[in-house]
C-alpha cells in the first residue's frame, strides 16, 4: 500500500523556498500595516495635542522649514538610491547593490544626525518634551520615526556585513527587498510628518 | 424514568429559586428602579422598554433551544434527521431582518433619548433653577452654591420640584458623580467642566457615589443629597451662611489634601474658586492653589469631554 | 557621590521585596514553592534535557499550543484566587469591619484580576487553540512563521512572569485593569505598580501582535489544495477575523502604553492633569483597542461553538454564508463602538447617540449567529457530550448578557448603570459564558487529537454544572446590586444599604465556580491516569467532520504525511459518507523547521528589559536591549533553520492507511 516515490530533494526544496519567500514578503507587508496603525495612533495623538502648548512655544515659532526641507530631501534621495540598490540586487549585481546601500546608509545617518541635532537644540533652549503636551507629542511622533530609521540603518549594516562576507543569495535578495519596503515605508511616514507637523504647523496662525 | 424524575426535580428547584428571588426583589430597596425625579424616571423607563423589546428575541431563543435539544436528542430516533440541511434563504433572512427591525426601533429611541436626556440639557420648569458647582477631591465631594456663597462637603440640600444644574470638575483623578434615585452619572475630570441637570420630585434623603476609582479611599467617597421643602432649604442656606468655616484659599488647600472628610458647611466662599480650580490645570500661570476674587469665570475652559 | 549603588539599582531597594502584606506574601511564597516543586521533580526524574529539547526550544505549534494552555490555566487559577479574595472582601467589609484585605491590596487584586484574566488567561487559551488547531484545520503542517510563533509564546510568558513578579518585588497597579490617567500618572500612583502593568502588557501585547500577523498569513497563504475561503471551517474564519482585529487594534495598545510610560518616566504630558495633557484621549485610545479586544477573544470562541454544534448535531453547520458575513460585520463594527464605554464623559448627545446606535447594530450579526447555531441543531441527532453542554450553557447565559448589553447601549439608560456592578455582571456574563465556555468546549473537543486520549466525560459534565450554577449565583446578585447603586471596585460599604446578603450569595457562587475548576483539574489528572482506557485509536472520537480528524491521534508533529486535498466544507465527513478514504500513494520529502532556543532567549532579554524599565535600572535595561538586538540579528542571520524529514521515514510512520481500513470496513 505504501509505495514511496522519492522526487529529487532539490526540486521540492526549491519550490518550497520560493513559496516561503513570497509568504515572508507578504507577512512583512502585514507587519508594515501594523506599523501604519501605530503611526496613525501617534498622528491622532499629535492632532489632538498640537494646540496644547500650555504657555510654551507653538509649532510655528519653533520649527525651521529650511532644516526640515533638507531632511526631507536627504530622506527622499536615500529612498531613491535604496530603490536602485534593490534593482541591482534583483539583477545580481552585488557591487552596485553594496554601493547603493552604503550611500543610503550615509544619507540615513545624515538624516538622523540632523534630527538629533534639532532635538538637542530644542532641549537646550528649554523646549524639551517636558514643556507641554504639544512638545511631548512632537518629540514622540518624530522620535518614533527617527527610531525606525535607526532600526533600518542597523538592518542595513547587518546586510552589508552579510554581503561583504557572502554571496548575493536568494535569501539575501529577499531580505534586501523587505529592507527596501521598510525604507520606503518610512519615507511615506516622513512625508506625512513633513506635511502635518511642519507645513501645517508653519501655515497655522 | 429516572431521567425524567431528575429533570422534574431540577425544574422544581429552578422555579422555587426564581420564586424566592422575585419575593426577595419585591422586599428590598432598588434605587435605580425607584426613581424620585423626572430624569431617573425616564432613565428607568428606558431600561424597562429595552428589556421588554429584547424579550421578542430572547423568548424564541430559549424556546427553540429547549425544543430542539429535547426533540432532536440522539436517543429520539423517531425525529426527522436531515444531515445535509445547511441553509434556507427565507429563514436566514428572517433573523437578519427581525432583529434588524428591533434594533432600528431601539436606535430611534436611543437617538431621541440621548437628546432629551442629555445631561447638559436644562429641565423645563416654572421654578427657577439653582446652580451647584461640584468639585471632586481626594476623597470627598465639595458642593458650592455660587449664588448663595456657601459650600458643603459630602452633603447638599436641594428644594423639591426645582431644577438643579450641576457643574462638575475634579481637583483629583477622574471621578463619576452618581445619585441613583435622581438620575445618571457624569464624569468629573481635572481641567474639565461637565454638566448635569437633575430634579427631585419627592422629599427624602438620597445616596450619592463616586462611580469611578480615584485612589485609596475612593470607597468612602459617598455623599447624601437631601430633597427638602423650599422653606427648609432657605432656612438651611441662612444657617450655613453663619458657618464658622470659611472657604478660602487656605481652607481649600487643607480640604483638598488627600484624605476623607466629615460632612460640614462653609460660608463666605471665595468667588470664582470653581473656575480657578479648572483653570489651574489649563494654563501654566496659576499652578498655585486658588486665584483671588477678581477672577472672571468667563475665561475658564468650558469644554465637553469625549471625542476631541 | 550619594549612593552610586542606589542609582545602579534604580528605584529597587531591599525594602521593595514584599514582606508586609500577608496575602501577597502568601501568594508569592506559594508561587515560589510551586516553582521549586517543579524544579525538584524535573531534577529527580532527570527531565531537564527532555524539557529543553522537546518543549522549551520547540517550534511545533501543537506543543506551543499545549504550553499556552498550561500557562493560561495557571493564570486562570491565579485570577480566580484574586476573584475569591474580592468576593471575600466584599462579603466581610461592611459597616465597622474593614474586611480581610487592606484597601491598597484590594485595589491591586482587582487590577491584577482583570489584567491577568484578559491578557494571560483568555488570550492564552485563545492562542493555545489557534496553535493547536489552525494548521490541522486548514490541512498544513505548520504556521507561516514557526520561529516567530515560538517567540510570541515566550514573550507572552515574559509578560506573565513580570505580572507575577510584582507579587514579591514591589507592588502591582492599583488603578484598575485599564489604568485610567490621571490616577495612573506618577502624581497619583508614584509606585512601580503601574509600570509593572505597562510592561507586562507591552511585552505580552507585542507577542500577541506578532501572533496576529502570523495566523493571518498562515490562514491566507497556507491552506491545502482545494480549500477555498468558502470551504474553511468556521473556527478558521473566526480566527481570521480575530487576527485582523489584532493587527488593527494591538498597535493602538502599544502606542497607548508607550505614551503612558513616557508620561511617567520622562515627564511628558500626554495624559497628565495639567501641562496640556488630555486624559480623555487615553480613555479613547485604550478603548479603541479595548473594544475590538473583546471581539478578538469572543470570535474564536464563536468558531469553536460552530464546530462543536455541527459535530454533535451530526449535521452540516446551518447558514455558513451568513455566519461568514456576520463575522466580518462584527469585525468592522467593533471599531465603531468604543465610546459606549464612556457615555458618561459628556461627549454630547449626537456623539452618544451615534455610538449607542452602532453598539446596537453589532447585536444583529451576533443574533444571526445564535439563530444559525440553533438551526444547526434542528433536525439533527444531538449528542449531549460535554462540549455540547458548554454550548447550551453559553446560549442561555450569553443571551441574558446580550440583553443587558442592549439596555446599556442606550446612552441615558447607561448613565444609571455605568461603572456599577450591573456592568461588571454584564461583561462577566459575556466573557465567562462566551469566551471561557467556548474555550473549555474547544479544549475538551480537541483534547484527544492533541494527546491521543479523551477526558473523562462524567467529571467534565460535573464541572460544567458547577460553573453554570456557580456563575448564576455569583453574578445575578451583582446585576441586582448594580441597580441598588453598588459601584464597582468598592472595598467597603455601609451596612444600612442592605447589600451584604447579595454579596454573600455572590461569594458562594464564586466558591462553586472554584469547585468547578477543582473538578476540571481532577478530570485532567484522572484522565491522564486512566489514559489507556480513554485512548482514541480511531483518530476520530466524536464522529467529526473536518480535516483534523482524518489524521491519527495524537497528531504527528508533521500533521499530514501527505498534504490533503479537499472538495467540500466537511471533507472528512464527506469521505466517510462515501466510504472513500484517500490513502497516500506516494510520499515526498518534507522540510520542517528546526527547534531553536532563540525564542526563549529573546524573551529572557525582553523580560530583563521590562523589569529594568519598571525599576529604572538603566544599566540592566541597556543590557537587555542589547541582548535582544543581538539575539534577533543572530537568529535572523541563520540560513540553516530547517531539516529534511525523508519520504521513507514518513511512509514508515504514517498510520493513515491503518485508520482508513477501519472506516471503510
Amino acid at each position: 500500500m505504501t509505495e514511496t516515490d522519492v522526487l529529487t530533494r532539490k526540486d521540492i526544496l526549491k519550490e518550497e523556498r520560493m513559496q516561503r519567500d513570497s509568504t515572508r514578503i507578504f507577512g512583512f507587508w502585514v507587519y508594515l500595516m501594523t506599523d501604519c496603525v501605530l503611526f496613525a495612533g501617534l498622528f491622532a495623538v499629535y492632532a489632538v495635542l498640537h494646540n496644547n502648548t500650555f504657555g510654551g512655544p507653538s509649532a510655528k515659532s519653533l520649527f525651521s522649514l529650511h532644516l526640515v526641507l533638507t531632511e526631507t530631501l536627504i530622506l527622499l534621495t536615500s529612498s531613491f538610491i535604496c530603490g536602485l540598490g534593490i534593482v541591482a540586487a534583483h539583477h545580481h549585481n552585488k557591487r552596485l547593490t553594496i554601493v547603493a546601500f552604503l550611500l543610503t546608509m550615509m544619507l540615513g545617518l545624515a538624516f538622523v544626525g540632523l534630527e538629533f541635532g534639532d532635538f538637542y537644540h530644542l532641549a537646550s533652549i528649554g523646549d524639551s518634551w517636558r514643556r507641554s503636551a504639544f512638545l511631548s507629542a512632537y518629540f514622540t511622533l518624530v522620535g518614533t520615526h527617527g527610531l525606525h530609521i535607526c532600526v533600518g540603518l542597523l538592518w542595513m549594516a547587518v546586510m552589508m556585513f552579510r554581503l561583504l562576507k557572502g554571496k548575493l543569495t536568494q535569501s539575501n535578495i529577499r531580505r534586501l527587498t523587505m529592507l527596501g519596503l521598510f525604507w520606503h515605508f518610512l519615507d511615506v511616514v516622513w512625508i506625512f510628518i513633513f506635511t502635518i507637523v511642519y507645513l501645517m504647523g508653519a501655515v497655522r496662525a | 424514568m429516572k431521567k425524567k424524575t431528575r429533570f422534574i426535580i431540577a425544574v422544581t428547584i429552578v422555579l422555587v429559586l426564581l420564586g424566592a428571588l422575585i419575593l426577595y426583589l419585591s422586599k428590598i430597596n432598588i434605587p435605580v428602579l425607584e426613581p424620585k425625579g423626572p430624569i431617573a424616571l425616564k432613565e428607568r423607563n428606558l431600561i424597562y422598554f429595552a428589556l421588554a423589546l429584547s424579550l421578542v428575541v430572547v423568548i424564541p431563543v430559549f424556546l427553540l433551544l429547549g425544543i430542539f435539544a429535547w426533540k432532536y436528542r440522539e436517543s429520539n430516533t423517531k425525529a426527522k434527521y436531515s444531515p445535509e440541511l445547511d441553509h434556507n434563504g427565507a429563514t436566514e433572512a428572517l433573523w437578519w431582518v427581525i432583529p434588524g427591525i428591533l434594533i432600528a426601533i431601539l436606535s430611534v429611541v436611543a437617538w431621541n433619548s440621548s437628546h432629551t436626556l442629555d445631561p447638559y440639557r436644562a429641565i423645563a420648569s416654572t421654578t427657577p433653577k439653582i446652580k451647584i458647582q461640584v468639585i471632586a477631591l481626594d476623597w470627598k465631594w465639595l458642593f458650592i452654591y455660587p449664588a448663595q456663597g456657601i459650600a458643603a462637603v459630602n452633603f447638599f440640600e436641594i428644594p423639591i420640584n426645582t431644577p438643579v444644574e450641576f457643574e462638575l470638575t475634579s481637583d483629583a483623578p477622574m471621578n463619576s458623580f452618581w445619585i441613583p434615585q435622581l438620575g445618571g452619572q457624569i464624569y468629573a475630570m481635572p481641567g474639565m467642566n461637565t454638566r448635569l441637570n437633575l430634579m427631585a420630585t419627592s422629599l427624602g434623603r438620597y445616596n450619592g457615589w463616586s462611580a469611578n476609582i480615584s485612589g485609596k479611599d475612593f470607597s468612602y467617597m459617598t455623599f447624601v443629597a437631601d430633597s427638602v421643602k423650599h422653606s427648609t432649604f432657605n432656612k438651611w442656606i441662612n444657617m450655613s451662611k453663619r458657618s464658622h468655616y470659611h472657604l478660602t484659599s487656605d481652607s481649600y488647600a487643607t480640604l483638598s489634601a488627600p484624605g476623607t472628610a466629615k460632612v460640614h458647611v462653609y460660608s463666605k466662599v471665595l468667588p470664582g474658586i470653581f473656575y480657578a480650580t479648572i483653570d489651574k490645570y489649563m494654563s501654566p500661570n496659576n499652578t498655585s492653589a486658588v486665584v483671588g476674587s477678581n477672577y472672571t469665570p468667563a475665561r475658564a475652559n468650558v469644554s465637553k469631554g469625549g471625542m476631541q | 557621590m550619594k549612593g552610586f549603588g542606589v542609582n545602579l539599582l534604580g528605584k529597587l531597594h531591599l525594602s521593595s521585596i514584599q514582606t508586609k502584606d500577608l496575602t501577597t506574601l502568601g501568594a508569592a511564597i506559594s508561587i515560589l514553592m510551586g516553582g521549586l516543586l517543579v524544579v525538584i521533580l524535573l531534577s529527580y526524574t532527570h527531565r531537564w534535557k527532555w524539557l529543553w529539547r522537546e518543549w522549551l526550544t520547540t517550534v511545533d505549534p501543537k506543543r506551543l499550543g499545549v504550553m499556552y494552555i498550561i500557562v493560561a490555566v495557571l493564570m486562570l487559577i491565579r485570577g480566580g484566587m484574586d476573584a475569591l479574595m474580592m468576593r471575600a472582601q466584599q462579603a466581610t467589609s461592611v459597616g465597622s469591619s474593614h474586611g480581610v484585605l487592606s484597601s491598597s491590596t484590594f485595589q491591586q487584586v482587582f487590577s491584577a484580576h482583570g489584567t491577568i484574566m484578559i491578557f494571560f488567561a483568555a488570550m492564552g487559551l485563545m492562542f493555545g487553540l489557534f496553535n493547536l488547531m489552525i494548521p490541522l484545520l486548514i490541512g498544513t503542517r505548520d504556521v507561516a512563521f514557526p520561529f516567530l510563533n515560538a517567540t510570541s509564546f515566550w514573550l507572552f510568558c515574559a509578560g506573565m512572569v513580570l505580572v507575577n513578579m510584582s507579587l514579591g518585588i514591589g507592588e502591582f497597579s492599583a488603578a484598575g485593569w485599564l489604568a485610567y490617567p490621571p490616577l495612573s500618572e506618577l502624581k497619583y500612583s508614584p509606585g512601580v505598580g503601574v509600570d509593572y502593568w505597562i510592561w507586562s502588557l507591552q511585552i505580552a501585547g507585542i507577542g500577541s501582535l506578532m501572533s496576529g500577523i502570523n495566523f493571518l498569513v498562515t490562514i491566507l497563504r497556507k491552506r491545502c489544495k482545494g480549500m477555498t475561503l468558502m470551504r474553511m471551517p468556521m473556527f478558521v474564519w473566526s480566527s481570521l477575523g480575530a487576527s485582523v482585529l489584532i493587527i488593527f487594534a494591538f498597535p493602538i495598545l502599544t502606542v497607548t502604553l508607550f505614551l503612558l510610560y513616557l508620561d511617567r518616566t520622562l515627564g511628558m504630558h500626554f495624559f497628565t492633569a495639567g501641562g496640556g495633557g488630555n486624559a480623555m484621549m487615553y480613555v479613547n485610545l485604550i478603548w479603541a483597542w479595548g473594544h475590538p479586544e473583546v471581539y478578538i477573544l469572543i470570535l474564536p470562541a464563536f468558531g469553536v461553538f460552530s464546530e462543536v454544534v455541527a459535530t454533535f448535531s451530526r449535521k452540516r453547520l446551518f447558514g455558513y454564508r451568513s455566519m461568514v458575513w456576520a463575522i466580518w460585520a462584527i469585525v468592522l463594527l467593533s471599531f465603531t463602538v468604543w465610546l459606549h464605554h464612556f457615555f458618561t464623559m459628556g461627549a454630547g448627545a449626537d456623539v452618544n447617540g451615534f455610538f449607542g446606535i452602532m453598539t446596537m447594530v453589532i447585536a444583529v450579526p451576533t443574533g444571526v449567529k445564535v439563530f444559525n447555531w440553533l438551526f444547526t441543531m434542528y433536525r439533527g441527532r444531538i449528542k449531549f457530550a460535554s462540549p455540547m453542554l458548554w454550548f447550551m450553557g453559553f446560549i442561555v447565559l450569553f443571551t441574558i448578557g446580550g440583553v443587558a448589553g442592549v439596555v446599556m447601549a442606550i446612552p441615558p439608560a447607561d448613565f444609571q448603570i455605568h461603572n456599577s456592578l450591573f456592568l461588571v455582571a454584564h461583561f462577566h456574563t459575556m466573557i465567562v459564558s462566551g469566551v471561557l465556555f467556548g474555550y473549555f468546549a474547544g479544549i475538551t473537543y480537541w483534547f484527544p487529537k492533541v494527546f491521543g486520549f479523551r477526558l473523562n466525560e462524567k467529571l467534565g459534565k460535573y464541572a460544567f454544572y458547577c460553573w453554570t450554577i456557580g456563575f448564576v449565583l455569583a453574578f445575578v446578585p451583582l446585576y441586582i446590586l448594580g441597580l441598588m447603586g453598588a459601584t464597582r471596585r468598592l472595598d467597603h460599604y455601609s451596612s444600612s444599604l442592605g447589600w451584604r446578603p447579595l454579596f454573600i450569595v455572590a461569594g458562594i457562587g464564586a466558591v462553586i465556580i472554584a469547585l468547578g475548576v477543582v473538578i476540571q483539574l481532577i478530570q485532567l489528572v484522572y484522565s491522564i491516569l486512566n489514559r489507556h482506557e480513554y485512548r482514541d485509536v480511531t483518530g476520530d472520537p466524536w464522529n467529526g467532520r473536518t480535516l483534523e480528524w482524518s489524521v491519527p491521534s495524537p497528531a504527528p508533529s508533521y500533521n499530514f504525511a501527505v498534504l490533503p486535498e479537499v472538495r467540500s466544507r466537511d471533507p472528512f465527513w464527506e469521505s466517510k459518507k462515501a466510504k472513500v478514504i484517500h490513502v497516500p500513494k506516494k510520499y515526498i520529502d518534507v522540510s520542517m523547521p528546526k527547534n531553536t532556543s532563540s525564542g526563549i532567549v529573546i524573551a529572557v532579554f525582553a523580560l530583563m528589559f521590562g523589569f529594568a524599565a519598571v525599576w529604572h535600572i538603566w544599566i540592566l535595561a541597556a543590557i537587555g536591549l542589547l541582548g535582544l538586538i543581538i539575539a534577533i540579528i543572530y537568529r535572523l542571520s541563520d540560513d540553516n533553520t530547517e531539516f529534511i524529514l525523508s519520504a521513507e521515514k514518513l511512509a514508515r510512520q504514517d498510520r493513515v492507511s491503518d485508520l482508513a481500513k477501519e472506516y471503510v470496513r
